[in-house]
């Protein structure tokens, strides 16, 4: 079936490319994905790189070449599965193969060189890591025998990567290129899927080596348990029924396991409220009745509230991190807690689970689903529903309208939503206006929110718009950004325009790195320290966001009254060839509430200015 | 703060050290004293951890620990049922009148002398943190010149071994 590769001693033919391999190998003249090839000889290390991603399924590769790095260009070029979309940072790369990654629920790819074109990753592996996005990034090394004589474009990259990343490796013979390859992409989608790095010295790339497939993976060390334990469901099951006051917490590892649907079924069948974090938006549609909204730091206050009521945690998917729990040990202090997670390390990190669950959350959820109904665990909760749906018409999350006459920025978050709809991915920045694009998007569906939650990077929003939009090319993207955010990542603007990916990009822009002037605002006296940006206030724009878009190629608007937000929104949802991007002039003493400071309790949130609600001093028992 | 004694298997792999010496120090957990070698297997090694911590957080380093995939598994050894031993070298001065003493309180303490000079001698003592604190401490009065110690390592007692299971998942 396959062809026979000719004895030594005949002259060496010119080195094939991995088409050219393709083409040789199967009959047909196209090799199957992840049919086993046999061995084939005489191929280089680069050549063995590419063979191996394409092996691996890998369909786009963000990226940008250099020295240490060029010999895996050569062949990347003849490759006809693999798309490499040419960044203009090696961070706008990350953050596309994260948006990529979240979007579509596949690995993300990056390339890049050596030396500074790796370092440039540090930031966004970080962010990777903590958001638990499956990614692997491919850097170049200098040759092995330079390595720590400080030779060109060198660094460190395994050393300094290693407390950023799930694993890393440092490849310097090419034989184990496929392998590395394979358990790379194994080990970033599996389990808690994170951030894998593959170093690979020049000379390892350069050298002759035989492409063998499919490689031998032993990870004898990394076995991640996805299968829950029966005793532990039916203890979770008795602890359900047993409660008057429970509620569901639901974080991003519900929609990491892809398990929306099945979780939809358990909150139907229970009847249970929930909350989603800012990482589970979209797990739950926001209109099911049963849904409080988003807990945290800036959650509303029904979702808040219910927490800090409950009697019982049903953690899905969730760390207990700090924006939700607030001062830890006044969060949620009537509550028992089901933990359900696939890194046994997270349950009883922050808090202690009494029915502690390790397995993937679609398993979890499923097998308590069939326990509940099995052994008929719902308990009543009418009074409790009754009571947390008070909270929500009491305290819906809404805004008032600037005094100022300028427009208000939720009011433009909500527009973009409500014309767009659902079906589109939303993808935000770090700050105020990311708070605002998670309360006032309507989602009701997974995989449609985007953001850099556990890092908070901003620069995030452009860079992951086009790597989402890469993914769904179907789809409309809206990159919600802050005119701080969008001046630190927008070169990437000039690859969607070359590459014709168009998203469309609302800058929220209130001339100020906002979130830090609402501190400002309420904790330092209104003492405006260095967050004054210059991008619209008294017509200073500098940049000027529309001139900017124009200068890339994309389409540039620009709005300032609430008349024109409508109409502006429309005419970004025409434009389908190129970027659109809109500077939306907002008032910038808008903010965000609810609000729990930090440090403080969760029965301390604010929702408006110097306003709390006052709690009927009732007794834990109802 | 209470000590706790961790035995760790690991692939015998390049920069696996620094892996974990890295994950203590950034997750803040102290490391009072830390030994490696290869096991029985070549392709493992075994560390032996000697960490300051609290109980709750002892549980957080384990669970940490393996979270890291080239380490196989993550033991605590309860110090009543494990062999723990530590060598020290310590060259003590010696004047003529001081010199047979020295040697006694060498030879009470079950260690060696494994090097002699016309004013000074080193003695290698081997066996518990107590023992040798206590070896230190009547050596003391005579000078202590040069003092190193090695890493803590144990073994635990009876006829198991940790490594039967490490291979079974």
């Amino acid at each position: 079936m396959t062809d026979k590769t000719e004895p030594r001693n005949k002259p060496a033919p010119a080195v094939p490319s991995p088409a050219d391999l393709a083409e040789r190998l199967a009959p047909a003249g196209r090799v199957e994905h992840g049919e086993h090839v046999e061995q084939v000889e005489n191929v280089t290390g680069a050549q063995s790189l590419i063979r191996s991603l394409e092996e691996v399924g890998c369909e786009v590769i963000f990226g940008l070449p250099g020295g240490a790095i060029l010999p895996a260009y050569d062949p990347l070029m003849d490759s006809t599965k693999i798309r490499h979309i040419l960044v203009r940072h090696e961070q706008g790369a990350g953050h596309a193969a994260q948006g990529y990654a979240t979007a579509t629920g596949r690995v993300g790819t990056v390339m890049v060189t050596s030396g500074p074109g790796a370092t440039n990753l540090v930031t966004l592996l970080a962010d990777a890591l903590m958001d638990s996005v499956p990614m692997v990034a491919i850097t170049g090394q200098v040759p092995s025998g330079a390595i720590g004589s400080d030779a060109f474009q060198e660094a460190d990259t395994r050393g300094v990567t290693m407390p950023i990343t799930k694993h890393n490796y440092l490849v310097t013979d090419p034989l184990d290129i496929p392998r590395a390859i394979a358990e790379a992409y194994y080990i970033a989608a599996s389990g808690r899927p994170g951030p894998v790095l593959v170093d690979v010295t020049k000379d390892a790339l350069q050298a002759q080596t035989t492409f063998r497939w499919p490689p031998k993976v032993d990870l004898p060390g990394y076995r991640p348990v996805t299968k829950p334990h029966n005793k532990q469901i039916r203890e979770a099951a008795r602890l359900i029924k047993a409660a008057r006051r429970p509620i569901f917490y639901i974080g991003g590892g519900v929609i990491k396991a892809r398990a929306s649907e099945v979780l939809r079924e358990l909150v139907d069948v229970t009847q249970i409220p929930l909350v989603t974090t800012l990482m589970a938006r979209g797990a739950v549609p926001d209109d099911h009745p049963l849904h409080l909204g988003m807990p945290g730091m800036h959650g509303s206050v029904a979702a808040v509230t219910g927490l800090q009521k409950s009697d019982l945690l049903i953690t899905l998917g969730a760390r207990f991190d700090d924006r939700v729990t607030g001062k830890l040990s006044t969060f949620a202090p009537l509550a028992k807690v089901i933990h359900a997670d696939i890194d046994p390390a997270e349950i009883g990190k922050n808090r202690t689970a009494d029915v502690p669950m390790v397995g993937d959350c679609r398993e979890v959820i499923t097998e308590l689903l069939a326990a509940m109904k099995a052994e008929d665990a719902v308990g009543d909760y009418t009074a409790w529903r009754t009571e947390v749906a008070g909270w929500k018409t009491t305290y819906p999350v809404g805004y008032t309208e600037p005094d100022s006459g300028l427009v208000a920025p939720q009011y433009v978050i909500e527009r973009i939503s409500a014309l767009t709809g659902p079906e589109a991915v939303y993808v935000a920045g770090v700050g105020q206006h990311q708070m605002w694009a998670a309360q006032f998007v309507n989602y009701q569906r997974p995989n449609s929110w985007l953001n850099s939650g556990g890092l908070g990077t901003m620069g995030y929003a452009v860079p992951a718009a086009m790597g989402a939009q890469v993914g769904e090319p179907d789809r409309v993207v809206w990159a919600i950004d802050g005119d701080g955010c969008f001046q630190m990542t927008n070169q990437e603007l000039a690859t969607c325009v070359i590459n014709q990916i168009p998203i469309k990009v609302a800058v929220i822009n209130n001339s100020s790195l906002g979130m830090v002037r609402q501190w400002q605002t309420l904790f330092y006296n209104e003492r405006y320290s260095n967050t004054d940006l210059h991008t619209s206030y008294e017509q200073r724009r500098i940049p000027d966001f529309v001139k900017m878009a124009d200068a890339y190629g994309c389409l540039g608007l620009r709005c300032e009254r609430k008349e024109d937000v409508d109409e502006t929104i429309k005419a970004a949802l025409a434009e389908n060839d190129v970027p659109v991007v809109i500077d939306f002039v907002v008032c910038r003493d808008a903010m965000v509430w609810p609000m729990v400071p930090a440090g403080v309790s969760n029965d301390e949130i604010m929702y408006a200015r110097g306003m709390s609600p006052v709690w009927d001093r009732e007794t834990g028992a109802s | 703060m209470a000590k706790h004694v961790l035995s760790v298997l690991v692939e015998n792999k390049p920069g696996v050290l620094a892996r974990i010496a890295g994950l203590f120090s950034r997750r803040g957990f102290n490391i009072n004293s830390l030994a490696v070698g290869e096991t029985e297997r070549p392709e493992i090694s075994r560390m032996t951890v000697l960490v300051d911590a609290e109980d709750a957080p002892i549980e957080q380093i384990t669970k940490q620990l393996n979270k890291l995939v080239e380490v196989l598994k993550v033991v605590e050894l309860d110090p009543d049922l494990a062999v723990e031993r530590r060598i020290i070298l310590v060259k003590v001065r010696t004047e003529p009148g001081t010199r047979s003493h020295v040697l006694e309180t060498a030879h009470l303490f079950r260690a060696r002398v494994v090097d002699v000079a016309p004013d000074s001698v080193t003695i290698e003592g081997t066996g518990r943190v107590d023992k040798l604190e206590a070896l230190l401490a009547n050596l003391e009065q005579y000078g202590v010149k040069e003092l190193v110690q090695s890493g803590m390592v144990a073994i635990g007692r009876g006829p198991r071994s940790i490594t039967d299971r490490a291979s079974r998942h």
